[in-house]
């Protein structure tokens, strides 16, 4: 029988296995970030041990830094603090750091990629859940708790049950106005919140297949949010070719030799999975999120559930309560509903693709007077592309506020916070109540749905823009 | 970690499915540098209203004096979103020792076991006989023999973990301490990828 992707990475890195007990899995590459290191650094120190493979981990500062005055000291003094507690961490123990004010510093799932370091077949753990992104390179990418992040500084390793293999195939060719982001809130909507929680998923299809790199980034970073551990998606040319030259990619005959061991990363045509879903790509239409969670969405002209079309009485009753807290009333349409803010950044769609997308849209249009706009670069390095393709005049002209790389409002840690009671259109991957700020209220939704919004002020169907 | 075997406890049902662990932790409270001290924001924004610690708004469980207990019964998909494990030091902190559930996010799951906070998955079914309980019922769990009781009725369930993660909650061993032993192995294992 052959094997699926997930099973050829997986035993590749498979030091043992405990019987009746998890597998013991070997961590090439570990990311970590100021909110979840500490107590795995003070850990490792209090057992009196040192960091195993300093120079397999890569350290940056992005969950609570302000995205304004970065060459400042940090206003916020616990934030301050937490950033402070990495830079010494980091040099104590000798990792690699790309903090505030270097120009690799950024969200760490837009770093990893843009570096090169993020490569096929690999194994990638952080301490954040959309470690997951980096699965669209075929590597087995996934977010990890603060102990775990003690292990592998520990011993290069973690303790972790196999996953169960789930695939979704997507066939067939997108509408117009429908980007990578509507695929995988279409996935979710339609398998719920929890619908993949013990799989791990292997995104396949032409549609899938057609996508450029960051468009894949962007559904495996949310695979999460239907609960999967992970996302990947095969290598291929696309990921070879974005690949190719990046600072820490292989060299010269490496290079040559890795692409010959990365093209035999595909799952056999016999391989057998778990479970495997259909999904037709004409399907797809551009989708926004009524609810809080992600699985809570719609396509842009639906009208929210009635809570009578639910027969679950759970169901019925996450229904009632989540259109409480969003201050919506069920059957009723988004469209034309006017919204306050809308946020671009976030792991999700804070790539250099992403703001062209959102530059297409709103080239030589101002932004709505009652919409305040703001525009997060995912990196130091996405904001130098921005400035260099012109981009940023193009977002000033129109009215966005253009600030510097990190997680931002995507979960409010630092000061860009959505105002209790307003709704934002987000481009980031979570609507969780209170999520972007205590009482915002979420409407999650693709970079070209965004900067839709962002004109017109209400929640509008891009594609009438387009036209 | 230390050791967790028994435990005989009322309970606070928490009757809500999809619970986050933004919801159980709040991002704004991830700041702090050491595992302690996150009790106190459990669950932060359904306990006050306006953030205020001086506003406790009523209806919710944990701010009903009448409802005790180290165990925390909640509606299915427990624990999603995040992988902050802050959720699980702030559970603990707050004193729970014990989540019972339908259906738990994977890694909180991990998070919680990593802590030796146990979650218990039981039937759907199971889950609703729970909540239907008047309050001040208490439930066991014997960690021993996998079993979750309603004491007022005798009813029993078996519940799932593995062996290895139960001799580790049984006798407080963290997984580290097992990493390190098997460090040998790893540096062999290290030999093969290259």
């Amino acid at each position: 029988m052959g094997k699926t992707l997930f099973e050829k990475i997986w035993e590749k890195h498979l030091v043992k296995s405990i019987p009746d007990g998890p597998d013991v899995i070997y961590i090439d590459k570990h990311f970590i970030h100021e909110v979840t290191s500490p107590q795995a650094f003070s850990g490792i120190e209090k057992r009196g041990q040192q960091i195993f493979r300093p120079l397999k981990t890569v350290a940056t500062a992005d969950h609570n830094v302000p995205t304004i005055n970065q060459h400042l000291p940090i206003v916020e003094e616990m934030s301050r603090l937490q950033v402070q507690k990495l830079l010494d961490n980091c040099k104590k123990h000798r990792i690699e750091l790309y903090g505030l004010g270097h120009p690799f510093q950024g969200i760490v799932h837009v770093i990893g990629p843009e570096l090169g370091i993020t490569q096929p077949g690999m194994t990638i753990v952080c301490g954040d859940s959309h470690t997951s992104t980096h699965g669209a390179f075929g590597s087995i990418a996934f977010g990890i708790g603060t102990s775990e992040v003690e292990m592998v500084f520990a011993s290069q390793c973690i303790l972790q049950n196999k996953p169960k293999v789930m695939r979704i195939n997507v066939e067939g060719e997108l509408n117009k106005g429908v980007v990578s982001k509507d695929i995988i809130l279409y996935i979710i909507s339609k398998i719920s919140a929890s619908g993949a929680t013990g799989y791990f998923v292997e995104y396949a299809g032409s549609a899938i297949r057609a996508l450029s790199m960051e468009a894949r980034m962007t559904i495996c970073n949310m695979s999460i949010e239907m609960g999967a551990r992970g996302g990947m998606i095969a290598p291929d040319e696309t990921t070879f070719q974005y690949t190719k030259n990046r600072l820490f990619a292989p060299k010269e005959d490496a290079w040559d030799e890795k692409v010959e061991e990365w093209k035999k990363l595909y799952s056999d045509e016999d391989a057998v999975f778990d479970k495997e879903i259909n999904i037709k790509a004409e399907e797809i239409e551009p989708m926004i999120t009524y609810g809080t969670n992600p699985g809570l969405g719609i396509t842009i002209n639906a009208n929210v559930p009635t809570v009578e079309s639910i027969s679950d009485e759970g169901e019925r009753k996450n229904l009632i309560k989540a259109l409480e807290y969003m201050g919506l009333t069920a059957g009723q349409s988004l469209k034309g509903m006017p919204v306050q803010n809308v946020f671009i950044g976030s792991c999700t769609n804070s790539r250099i693709e992403d703001l062209r997308l959102v530059a297409s849209v709103i080239k030589g249009r101002k932004k709505n007077e009652n919409v305040n706009v703001l525009i997060v670069p995912g990196s130091q390095q996405v904001a130098a592309q921005l400035s260099a393709e012109g981009l940023d005049v193009i977002f000033t002209e129109a009215g966005f506020k253009i600030r510097q790389a990190g997680c931002s409002a995507c979960l409010g840690m630092n000061e860009d916070k959505v105002p209790a009671g307003e709704y934002c259109i987000s481009t980031s991957n979570r609507n969780f109540e209170g999520r972007q700020g205590a009482g915002s209220r979420t409407l999650l939704a693709s970079p070209l749905t965004a900067a839709a919004a962002a004109i017109t002020g209400v929640v509008t169907d891009v594609r009438e823009l387009l036209n | 970690m230390k050791s967790l075997k028994n435990i005989q406890s009322t309970f606070i049902p928490l009757m809500e499915e999809n619970i986050d662990t933004d919801q159980i932790i709040p991002a704004r409270f991830l700041k702090s540098t050491s595992r302690e001290g996150f009790g106190k924001n459990l669950f932060r924004d359904w306990r006050y209203s306006h953030n205020d610690e001086a506003q406790p708004k009523a209806d919710f469980i944990l701010n009903k004096p009448e409802y005790k207990g180290s165990i925390l019964v909640a509606g299915k998909n427990f624990g999603c979103g995040s992988s902050r494990e802050h959720a699980a030091w702030s559970l603990l902190d707050y004193g729970f020792h014990v989540v019972v559930s339908s259906f738990f996010a994977d890694i909180f799951k991990n998070n919680a076991l990593n802590n030796g906070v146990l979650p218990v998955q039981v039937s759907d079914k199971f889950l609703q006989k729970i909540f239907a309980l008047e309050n001040g019922s208490t439930l066991s769990v014997d960690l021993e023999k996998q079993t979750i009781t309603i004491d007022a009725t005798g009813e029993q369930e078996k519940f799932d973990i593995n062996n290895y993660k139960k001799t580790c909650l049984l006798n407080g061993y963290d997984d580290i301490d097992y990493l390190l032993s098997i460090k040998q192995d790893i540096i062999n294992f290290e030999k093969t990828l290259a």
